[in-house]
């Protein structure tokens, strides 16, 4: 074939990325001020939504790193990158779950010492969740995940340069350590941010829930920055189309897995039919809510579902990138689901809805403006990577 | 296999992956559509190097597909609707959530076999078992470790000379033409072919008849005959009563139950309860069945105390004495639910609308062996038509 001389060359992205990032930052951050004045609470709830939605995006992306180190795959290595550029964001969070610990007394009912002596469910419940606890694992979490990030995406880059095959090695043995680190860290993480805004209620199952919506959420977000960096001749130029087929089928596995897992959670508890695992469901089954939870099958499994289930849609760049941004909206509309039904405050009108997305909006934002300095100073491809020549000759 | 003179097309053989990718990028580059590769394991790139369009078996699995969801929908709505509706947790009879798994299960099972057999009856043309290829040198060897290419007769620029020309031009090597096989009617009774397939159905229904009849009574799996359970009347080392049967929890009603706020009371209530029934026929109608059979025996059908117990037995007493006459139907249903000097309660046998249906019936035995002799004219004027 007569382009296989062509060699990677850097390019760096225009200023317009940039200025889309803090355009985006500011008016999310506007909005989100005037919801903070309009209602703290809902407010709060807000950003909790805005938090999770980036970090989900960064988990998964880390999680991707590290299936892609543990599984030995090299389809995935010419695009590894995307995924590095998109962790960048997790070792910020611990700065941004700042201001959810002055808010915890908003959020969560369990943080009220009150509430809780008379309450014999949360008091069981007080070993576990209670302010410092939550506030020592929140911490050991993110370390843990930022640690994870620093080292693998250090051994990465360093083999741009020397080329080292040895890297490779320590990075399979740092993501084998990663990944069931990560599947604990993660269920606790759901489990703390989410699942105990309804102290009550448990799902056992949630865990799981949490990790299908960051993976898919980890798998959109690469495959949009991937598809739009390849048309526009960011990546390798030998990179094949053909090779994004996988990325559409991790896509259109993962929206099985996440309606699989929804489906199983509520299987199980609609039909053991117990008040104190219904009351969960029958809260977002009330008012407007059955709508967004009706909207949800729809939004987040048939549609995408029929997006991708051909094979050639898979591999169709434009697709692709629809059924990206696709499934970034369906899961802020699967964080909204969880979050939102348990705010308790008494505010409700327009005004209140639009507000809330002013952080989701900053934050997504900021990881635009983090995107693209980490692609600017460093290769877009990992030039050094042992597995690079394959993954460019996979055709599957 | 006998063949006939007809040339069915040429066959060559290469012996790595990047020369027939090569091949196969010539000849479909050089215009010709019947062509096929054969080689031991999947070549990544041949697709594009033959310039295939996407399988179409797709379409066959989804039609299959979409057929299981509506195989697997209606088979539950058939048994779990309307031929045997049965209450399960209070559920709807139709509860879309309980379906989706078994619905999801029939869907993937339709549409595998459908995928399967598809493939076998349009792509492999099953039961054709005389493929024009099969039984060749050729066949053996792309079996083996070797990559064949092959050009059809029937292709539109087919020239015997030009395409062994291009094969050798290409590199191939154990160049030979292939002829039609002779096909008689019988093709699919070949013994071998029926052999096969009765091998495979010996195989597959001994193997399910041995899993299902013999070694699932085999220890470990006994059918899961031996369970950790309590059935009734065992006694129980768990529970501290010794019982393996329960109790309801106390406090527990059965369904429908209407509590009798006298049923402590052998004496008649100061203030008697009013019957909720209208006398209407139907209502009559099971207040004379529930009165023949539970109250007849000793009061007699007509309530004269002249039952078949008489003289085995106190005798009991009329229903038609004056006081029982001025009772009021909350009186005689007392003396039902709670019982009377000797008669029993038969608050297990007869239950609230029953009592109340029995008590009517009685009010229109009264009516009827106590009538004057106006009310029995006033009647048969009324249904003159009706009396003789």
């Amino acid at each position: 074939m007569s382009n296989d001389n062509l060699q990677y060359e850097k390019k760096f992205l225009p200023g317009k990325v940039l200025n889309i990032g803090m355009a985006l930052l500011a008016i999310g951050l506007i909005v989100g001020a005037l919801a903070f004045v309009l209602d703290p609470v809902r407010a709060g709830f807000s950003y909790l939504l805005g938090f999770f939605f980036v970090l989900t995006i960064g988990v998964g992306a880390l999680f991707i790193i590290a299936l892609e180190y543990v599984a030995g795959a090299d389809w995935s290595t010419p695009m590894r990158r995307v995924p590095e550029f998109l962790g960048s964001s997790v070792p910020f969070f611990l700065l941004l779950a700042v201001p959810l610990f002055f808010l915890m007394n908003d959020l969560y009912h369990w943080t009220h010492t009150a509430a809780v002596e008379s309450d014999p469910i949360l008091k069981g419940k007080e070993p576990y969740l209670n302010i410092s606890f939550f506030i020592i694992r929140v911490v050991v979490i993110f370390v843990l995940w930022s640690a994870y990030y620093f080292f693998v995406v250090r051994n990465s880059r360093k083999q741009d340069e020397t080329r080292d095959q040895k890297l490779t090695k320590k990075n399979i043995v740092l993501s084998a350590v990663f990944i069931p680190i990560f599947a604990i860290t993660l269920t606790l993480a759901g489990i703390d941010w989410m699942m105990s805004l309804d102290a009550h209620w448990f799902s056992t199952i949630y865990g799981v829930y949490v990790f299908s919506g960051a993976l898919l959420a980890g798998l959109a977000a690469t495959t949009l920055a991937v598809v739009m960096l390849k048309e526009r001749g960011y990546l390798h130029p030998r990179m094949h189309n053909d090779s994004l087929a996988s990325l559409g089928g991790l896509l259109f596995a993962f929206i099985n897995f996440w309606a699989y897992i929804a489906f199983s959670q509520f299987l199980l508890i609609w039909y053991a039919n117990l008040p104190e695992e219904t009351v969960w469901f029958i809260r977002r089954w009330e008012g407007a809510w059955s709508i967004i939870t009706l909207v949800l099958i729809v939004v987040h499994f048939l549609v995408p579902y029929t997006m991708l289930v051909s094979a050639p849609s898979k591999k169709n760049p434009k697709r692709l990138k629809f059924a990206a941004v696709w499934i970034l909206f369906a899961h802020l509309i699967d964080l909204y689901w969880l979050i939102m039904p348990e705010y308790h405050g008494e505010k409700s009108g327009f005004i209140y809805v639009l507000t809330e997305f002013g952080f989701p909006i900053a934050m997504i934002g900021g990881l635009v403006v983090l995107f693209y300095f980490n692609f600017n100073k460093h290769n877009a491809v990992p030039v050094g990577d042992p597995k690079l020549e394959r993954g460019l000759m996979n055709r599957p | 296999m006998d063949r006939t003179n007809k040339l069915y097309g040429i066959v060559a053989l290469f012996d790595t992956p990047d020369q027939i990718i090569h091949a196969a990028e010539e000849v479909s580059g050089k215009g010709y559509k019947k062509f096929d590769v054969h080689t031991p394991y999947p070549v990544h790139g041949m697709d594009d190097a033959m310039k295939l369009k996407p399988s179409k078996l797709g379409f066959v699995t989804l039609a299959f597909g979409l057929g299981g969801i509506a195989a697997g929908l209606l088979l539950q709505y058939w048994t779990m609707v309307v031929d045997y509706p049965m209450n399960i947790g209070g559920k709807p009879f139709f509860s879309l959530p309980a379906f989706i798994p078994i619905t999801f299960e029939v869907t993937v099972l339709m549409a595998t076999l459908g995928t399967v057999i598809g493939m076998l009856s349009v792509f492999f043309r099953f039961p054709d078992n005389k493929h024009p290829l099969h039984e060749t040198p050729y066949m053996t060897s792309v079996s083996r470790d070797k990559y064949g290419l092959f050009i059809g007769a029937n292709d539109g620029k087919f020239n015997e000379a030009e395409v062994k020309e291009l094969f050798s031009s290409l590199g191939g090597k154990g160049i030979a033409e292939i002829y039609e096989p002779e096909r008689t009617l019988y093709d699919a009774f070949n013994p071998k072919f029926v052999g096969l397939l009765v091998l495979v159905a010996l195989l597959v229904s001994g193997g399910t008849y041995f899993s299902l009849n013999k070694l699932m009574y085999m220890n470990p799996f006994n059918w899961m005959d031996h369970q950790f359970r309590g059935v009734p009347q065992q006694a129980s080392d768990f529970f501290a009563d010794g019982r393996m049967m329960r109790e309801p929890v106390k406090g527990t009603v059965s369904r429908g139950h209407m509590p009798y706020e006298f049923a402590d009371s052998a004496a008649q209530p100061a203030e008697p309860l009013a019957n909720p029934l209208v006398a209407s026929a139907e209502v009559l109608k099971l207040g004379q069945k529930k009165f023949l059979t539970f109250c007849s025996p000793c009061h007699g059908n007509h309530g004269d105390g002249d039952g078949r117990l008489n003289g085995q037995f106190p005798v009991p007493p009329s229903l038609h004495t004056e006081k029982l006459q001025k009772w009021q139907d909350g009186n005689i249903y007392h003396v039902i639910a709670v019982g009377q000097n000797i008669m029993p309660s038969y608050a297990s046998q007869l239950n609230v609308k029953e009592r109340w249906a029995v008590v009517t019936y009685i009010r229109a035995l009264q009516k009827a062996g106590n009538a004057s002799k106006e009310e029995v004219q006033q009647y048969r004027k009324e249904n003159a038509a009706n009396v003789k």
